[in-house]
């Protein structure tokens, strides 16, 4: 028998691979993740997207400018609001037309309450990956008056075809507004108890605080948009630094990360980021409400969409991010070609980056607090 | 629950059939694998959050497929995804059973005539007991959904399941 | 901030022979540029400060369409010849400007420069835009496919003489 020295000089170690996904409670939807591991320690986390590819850019070259709306819808899921906001806003400027002022309205009260609902989820199951159940249930509970207010307007809970390029499909209903302003008397203390079952829980904050730090430099370098950039400490807002709509007539704040309980730019900043960004639509909701006119909501919309040949890039401020619609025209009545910036999808290349040298159980607190929604990563 | 409370505030006995017991007690804990695929993952979602409540109807989900009596495929099934769907179906001991959730699991859904790498349903390839129509279903539809497979279970027998 | 215009003639004086010129797409101007010219384009924008472009909104590949249309026996079509291209949208988050680049390649030798070194978020649009649409980025860390499986070889799906295929692993793919 051999005897074997076992010391730390001549102990070989190997690295482990693990497969996290695609079918993994905590991934968010269908993305597979290969970590790299030495013991517990991550050497590196490649991503592995398109597990719902469902072929969006090829369905907008076959299909007319109007038809194209529903399935902008089926991208970004829990904010579908927004996506179609986007594109709007992305085909009226290549046509060149103004909407009317309740239509604006319209889509900012449609578009911020939108924001808070996909901010409930990602707080939601955030605090799910974590440990933390009740929340969820709170945050869903919210969620299903928001839904309510979307389904009194256009008739679906989740993906709506309510705004349309160059206005919405019908106006709001009789009861809308006195409903809205019920919901946000009704939803502003809860963000203060949210606040306080989870956002101050000790062990939430020893999970999350110091984890998974993202630097300016790195994010700027890597086109991390939204609440994420805005943690890391630079005060970018497409709403105010590239204006669309008319974001310009409210008066809100751009919260920034602070480092509150740990460095800035960690999964604790970008988490209670998105609780101060929901207070901030409240504002700006309430300023919404009191300020719509009445109007015509319908007039604006062309019977036909013909743009003449050309391109264009827009982009909006999407709950997670930097939204972009890069649109080629070539006179006919179908696009050549729409490419989609999705948020998800920049914001994912980052987590390489950021798993490096942290725990195995970080992987799932690191991926919740970038917030993904895989059907925009993959489109 | 009553009447039964009642019947059995003294010992007492109940005659039924083994297979309605087995059945009865298998139609009320479906455990489902907690494994969302598209948009109807979040009306899954929803639907067991607090709202609908799914639990009422005994259905928790698992982390893991090994401990599940029932997968909701919830959304569209891409053919990068398929195989994996199908080891997961593979993967849960019987009795087991699928609910196909929204349009694009049941044929493709908008999806159908340009979607290069979208499955045209996930019966391609896994057996399907109940299709839940909608895009993406309400809640209150895979309640519908959830209560039809129910009733299937009720009626199966321990010689042959029921395929129908 | 500085218009497309002057940035143009920044450009021309420094690397007159790899900028080709402006082109007019309304609302858009898009400068061209040289495949084999990319990189070192790309990486004077960035470093120049007073262009300081710092940010890549976006990276798209696109097919031109514009080869000889040969249409086949089964009703299909086919384009020989032709240019695919790649689009860069960049803004400097600075001094507020925006600038389009546009880099053409012909079909039968689809080769350009990555911009990973210059901008890291390209890495996925590149590799999006080698899936879709196959256009091959030199010096790339890891071109491969990334929404499409890794087996596909049925070519890339955003051709738009692109043909699906009958079966994919033993599934049907067409309805």
């Amino acid at each position: 028998m051999i005897e074997m020295e076992t010391t730390s000089t001549n102990l070989r170690t190997q690295e482990m691979v693990l497969n996290m996904g695609p079918q993994h409670p905590s991934t968010h939807g269908v993305l597979r993740l290969e970590i790299e591991l030495d013991g517990e320690l991550i050497v590196d986390v490649r991503p592995h997207v398109g597990y719902l590819h469902r072929c969006f850019e090829k369905h907008c070259e076959a299909m007319t400018y109007p038809q194209i709306v529903p399935y902008v819808d089926r991208m970004d899921y829990l904010a579908a609001m927004y996506s179609e906001i986007g594109y709007a806003v992305a085909v009226e400027r290549l046509l060149g037309i103004e909407v009317p002022e309740r239509v604006e309205y319209i889509r900012i009260i449609m578009g911020e309450l939108q924001r808070i609902a996909s901010h409930l989820v990602a707080v939601g199951t955030y605090g799910l990956d974590i440990g933390a159940f009740t929340p969820f249930l709170y945050c869903f509970r919210d969620r299903e008056k928001i839904l309510t207010l979307f389904e009194m307007t256009c008739g679906a809970r989740l993906l709506y075809n309510y705004i349309w390029p160059g206005g919405v499909s019908h106006d709001l209903p009789p009861d809308f507004i006195r409903m809205t302003k019920e919901f946000l008397t009704e939803f502003k203390p809860t963000i203060v108890e949210l606040n306080n079952l989870l956002s101050y829980n000790k062990i939430f904050i020893e999970r999350t605080a110091n984890v998974g730090i993202l630097p300016l430099e790195t994010a700027i370098n890597y086109g991390v948009t939204g609440p994420n950039l805005r943690a890391s400490g630079l005060k970018w807002d497409l709403r105010r630094d590239d204006p669309y709509s008319i974001y310009d007539r409210f008066d809100f704040e751009i919260p920034v990360g602070k480092g509150w309980h740990g460095t800035v730019g960690d999964c604790w900043d970008r988490y209670y980021l998105r609780m101060i960004e929901m207070e901030q639509s409240v504002r700006i909701l309430e300023q919404a409400i009191e300020q719509i006119p009445e109007g015509d909501v319908t007039s604006a919309i062309p019977k036909r969409i013909k743009p003449v040949e050309g391109q264009i890039y827009t982009r909006v401020e999407n709950p997670r991010g930097e939204l972009g619609y890069f649109i080629v025209s070539k006179g006919g009545l179908q696009p050549h070609r729409v490419k989609v910036r999705a948020p998800s999808f920049v914001n994912l290349e980052i987590l390489g980056e950021l798993c490096k040298g942290h725990l195995v159980a970080d992987v799932v607190a690191i991926l919740g607090s970038i917030d993904i929604v895989l059907g925009e990563v993959d489109r | 629950m009553g009447i039964l409370d009642k019947e059995f505030s003294q010992e007492n006995i109940v005659i039924t059939k083994f297979e309605d017991l087995m059945n009865w007690s298998r139609l009320s804990s479906l455990w489902q694998v907690g494994f969302g695929l598209a948009c109807c993952a979040i009306e899954m979602m929803a639907t067991s959050a607090s709202h609908y409540d799914f639990d009422r109807f005994g259905v928790i989900p698992r982390p893991s497929p090994r401990q599940s009596d029932l997968i909701i495929i919830s959304g569209t099934v891409t053919l990068k995804m398929a195989l994996r769907i199908k080891r997961l179906y593979e993967q849960m001991p019987d009795p087991k059973y699928v609910i196909s959730m929204g349009s694009c699991s049941n044929c493709g859904g908008p999806y159908w005539e340009h979607g290069y790498h979208v499955l045209k349903g996930v019966d391609r390839v896994v057996p399907v007991d109940v299709y839940v129509p909608g895009c993406p279903p309400r809640p209150e539809a895979l309640l519908e959904g959830l209560l039809k497979l129910q009733e299937k279970i009720r009626n199966e027998s321990l010689v042959k399941k029921v395929t129908a | 901030m500085k218009t497309t215009e002057e940035i143009f003639e920044v450009l021309k004086n420094r690397y007159s022979e790899d900028i080709i010129g402006i082109t007019n797409m309304p609302p858009e101007k898009i400068i061209d540029v040289k495949p084999d010219a990319i990189f070192k384009v790309s990486a004077f924008l960035i470093n120049d400060p007073d262009l300081d472009f710092d940010n890549l909104m976006i990276l798209s590949g696109l097919d031109d369409a514009n080869g000889t249309k040969t249409n086949q026996p089964d009703g299909s079509f086919e384009f020989v010849g032709g240019t695919l291209s790649v689009v860069y949208h960049i803004e400097s988050t600075k001094h507020r400007h925006k600038l389009v680049l546009r880099v053409s390649v012909p079909k039968e030798n689809p080769v350009t420069e990555s911009v990973v070194k210059v901008w890291a978020c390209a890495d996925w649009h590149e590799r999006e835009a080698y899936d879709m649409v196959g256009v091959i980025f030199n010096n790339h860390p890891n071109l491969i496919r990334i929404l499409m499986p890794y087996d596909w070889d049925a070519g890339y799906p955003l051709r738009k003489d692109y043909k699906n295929p009958e079966f994919y692993q033993g599934m049907k793919v067409p309805y």
